[in-house]
């Protein structure tokens, strides 16, 4: 009696479990075709990396001198504050020539690209940007003498931007 | 006609840094979104912005469609001399924008 009310729960959780699964492959069957639908239409991080390595060439990406500065938990993705700033004296001998940004998840890979002079006096711009999805956002500075310099911040986003239907 | 914010200081000490923001109303449609439809919104973004002082090219910014709705940019120049500071938005659809500003330098 004792051992058959013992045995009960286990065997309700056993089936709980089966029909957990099941449902699992035919959430996970349905949700492939999303899936493949969704895949041209994000990038990856591998893609950021594609767009970095067109930016640096033959160049090495050396990490420091760039600070970029975007607020670690955002609630609309629709528009987030960004700025980076770079040490640089900013004189006609050494200057940063140009910022970019790229991301990991947007559609595309690329933010902004900003050029810069030693005219600028400053090596720092803000901006509002859009990130769909909590990501790594990476600023990279080029400088005149042909340096590269990056930083990078993680991101939370509570809600996303960019793919939201019109309702 | 799209409609343009600028702040720039109307006057300056020569060399100061001063400090430029602006910003430029366009809904930057990204070109990824679909209507309830499912049909594709074609992209209509700035894709860029080239800032001049006194006919000299200060500041330039090639955009994407990850620029938040009404593209805000802020940077800095040099107060050189007195003049004008001219900025051109320019994108998808023959989308163009002039603003200027004026400048005092002492």
């Amino acid at each position: 009696m004792a051992g058959n009310r013992m045995e009960e729960p286990r065997r309700k959780e056993a089936l709980t479990r089966r029909d957990a699964l099941t449902g699992a492959g035919a959430i996970a069957a349905g949700a492939a075709l999303p899936t493949l639908w969704l895949r041209h239409a994000a990038a990856t991080p591998a893609d950021m990396q594609a767009a970095i390595a067109n930016v640096l060439g033959d160049a090495k990406l050396n990490v420091g001198r760039v600070k970029i500065e975007i607020p670690p938990l955002v609630e609309n993705g629709n528009t987030v504050p960004c700025t980076v700033s770079v040490d640089s004296p900013m004189t006609p001998q050494a200057y940063v020539k140009f910022i970019h940004v790229f991301n990991e998840k947007n559609p595309q890979p690329n933010v902004i690209s900003a050029r810069l002079s030693p005219r600028a006096g400053r090596a720092s711009i803000a901006t509002r940007i859009r990130l769909t999805d909590t990501q790594t956002v990476v600023a990279i500075a080029e400088m005149s003498d042909g340096t590269f310099w990056s930083d990078s911040i993680s991101v939370i986003i509570t809600l996303g931007a960019c793919l939201e239907n019109l309702i | 006609m799209a409609s343009a914010l600028i702040n720039v200081p109307t006057k300056a000490k020569r060399g100061e840094i001063i400090a430029i923001k602006t910003l430029i109303s366009h809904h930057m449609e990204t070109g990824f979104r679909h209507t309830e439809t499912g049909v594709p919104i074609p992209r209509d973004i700035v894709t860029r912005f080239v800032a001049t002082y006194n006919g000299e090219e200060i500041f330039s910014a090639q955009l994407y469609p990850a620029i938040a709705a009404n593209p805000f940019i802020t940077f800095s120049t040099v107060a050189t001399e007195s003049g004008t500071l001219e900025f051109k938005w320019t994108g998808d659809n023959g989308f163009a924008a002039t603003e200027q500003a004026k400048i005092i330098v002492e």
